[in-house]
């Protein structure tokens, strides 16, 4: 076993993968990865909508979700060398009603104020682009850059790639706590008992980081809420766009494989009977049909074939925490993604590795800082 | 921790076998040569063959073939098909319509 690393990673996840991949390719290859799970990716990584989005994000993480976009995600699949099935094929979220056309207006502002090419359209425009939509559909806003991709391809593809170049992987290896030793993170202990340890820790374990960091001193607000998500049997293919709506009811695309894949919303994500395994509740397939068929009647006889369940690390503003800590040095946060940290999952094992490496950052992270929460009063 | 969390575990080379190109998933047309060559890449269990290969995964979700793949990534660790995990079961038990789905409240019946 490689108890000795210069840099551990905990979490196995999108983030740890493709930290330990970019830091491999950068030659630091001394790394080792413990993940809790029996499976490489198995949290929000292989629990996610596959979205690849700009348009929709807080104005502090869009600079990263451009920054990907427009320099990692093009070639990902032949870096990789696996398809991370990635589609640029724009994104329309979608109104049906005045209400609706006020929240995709507000948003489209705030991305246009950073630079980013989104517009208002009409439900004709977005009919246009997607001959498949209802009636219902008002108005939309459209930005033609977004895309989507497959999440658990992308996870596994950097897994494989960074083992190939000799980063160390241990599954099962629940991390309890983080020890310090003169004042900087060095230890890493595990459920089982194996004491790891490196000059630079990195923490990218999802909800479970909040308990990890508690060892330290440390905490993020961020709770749980159940994602679930409808997959469909293939069907021919119908459009290449990724979807949400200003209702917040349904999520999704068509993948390469011809399924869709359907995000939708019950209202008890919030109030979710955890009991350390994400089962579906009973309504989510229901719910989620009856959201997608108003907006999309043409798939009334496609078939669900299965449903799955994930947690997100929702965090208390909305955006990750992505910093290195003042007072624990040598230990990096990356967490509390709250459902949008796939698509940014590249760029941010990028910068990542240029943190930890003490290398100047292709973009800032300074709004993702862990000591930016502050009490009202 | 058993031997295969260790990513680095030595399972011996890749060897071709002359039945490589037999469709193991008939839904999704995964061979035996593409599931052999993912557990050398690291795949060292059901549920990340199933998400990087998408054996399993099709219409029949994994009720033909999930045996198959257990046995073939018993036989690449050298261990007992019992030492593999069971495959997830995900519901619906059948691929239902999303019209029947949507219409829950009054049995699945279509009409109001």
């Amino acid at each position: 076993m490689n108890k000795t690393s210069d840099v551990i990673i905990i979490g196995g996840g999108i983030i740890g993968c493709a930290t330990a991949y970019y830091l491999a390719k950068a030659g630091q290859r001394n790394v080792t990865v413990l993940e809790g799970s029996p499976f490489i990716g198995n949290g929000g990584s292989s629990r996610n909508g596959g979205g690849v989005r700009q348009s929709g994000r807080d104005p502090r993480e869009l600079p990263i979700a451009m920054w990907g976009i427009q320099t990692l995600w093009p070639t990902l699949s032949e870096e990789l060398d696996y398809d991370c099935e990635y589609h640029q094929g724009g994104n329309l979220r979608l109104g049906k009603t005045e209400e609706h056309q006020k929240i995709l207006q507000g948003l489209t502002d705030r991305a246009v104020a950073c630079g980013l090419d989104v517009t208002m359209i009409t439900g004709d425009e977005a009919r246009e682009i997607c001959p498949y939509l209802s009636d219902e559909v008002t108005c939309a806003s459209w930005c033609p850059t977004d895309g989507h991709a497959n999440p658990m391809t992308t996870t596994l593809a950097f897994y494989r790639r960074a083992r190939q170049l000799g980063v160390h992987f241990y599954t099962n290896q629940k991390v309890t706590k983080i020890q310090k030793n003169h004042g900087r993170a060095r230890k890493v202990f595990t459920e089982d008992g194996n004491v790891y340890e490196a000059d630079e820790i990195l923490l990218a374990a999802g909800l479970q980081s909040r308990d990890i960091m508690a060892s330290v001193g440390l905490d993020v607000p961020m709770v749980s809420q159940k994602c679930e998500v409808i997959v469909t049997e293939a069907e021919p293919p119908m459009f290449w766009q990724m979807l949400g709506t200003a209702g917040a009811d349904f999520y999704g695309h068509q993948t390469n494989h011809g399924s869709f894949v359907f995000g939708g919303y019950s209202g008890f994500e919030d109030y979710d009977k955890d009991d350390g395994t994400p089962i579906n509740t009973s309504q989510a397939l229901s719910v989620s049909s009856r959201a997608i068929l108003q907006y999309f009647p043409a798939l009334a006889n496609a078939k669900v074939v299965r449903n799955w369940a994930g947690w997100i690390d929702m965090c208390k503003d909305g955006v990750p925490v992505l910093s290195k800590v003042d007072e624990v040095p040598g230990l990096t946060l990356a967490c509390a993604f709250t459902g949008h940290g796939f698509g940014i999952g590249p760029a941010v094992g990028k910068l990542l590795s240029e943190l930890i490496l003490d290398e100047p950052l292709s973009v800032s992270l300074d709004a993702l800082r862990y000591d930016r929460f502050h009490s009202l009063t | 921790m058993n031997k295969f969390d260790d990513r680095f575990a030595d399972i011996g080379e890749f060897v071709p076998q002359p039945d490589d190109d037999l469709l193991v998933c008939r839904c999704e047309e995964i061979t035996k040569g593409q599931i052999r060559h993912a557990i050398h890449d690291g795949m060292f269990t059901i549920t990340e063959l199933r998400r990087f290969t998408r054996c399993g995964m099709g219409l029949c979700q994994g009720q033909t073939c999930t045996k198959l793949i257990k046995g073939i990534l018993a036989r690449e660790l050298g261990v007992s098909p019992d030492d593999i995990e069971t495959a997830t079961a995900r519901g619906p038990m059948r691929p239902i319509e999303m019209e029947t789905l949507s219409h829950e409240k009054n049995g699945g019946s279509c009409n109001e």
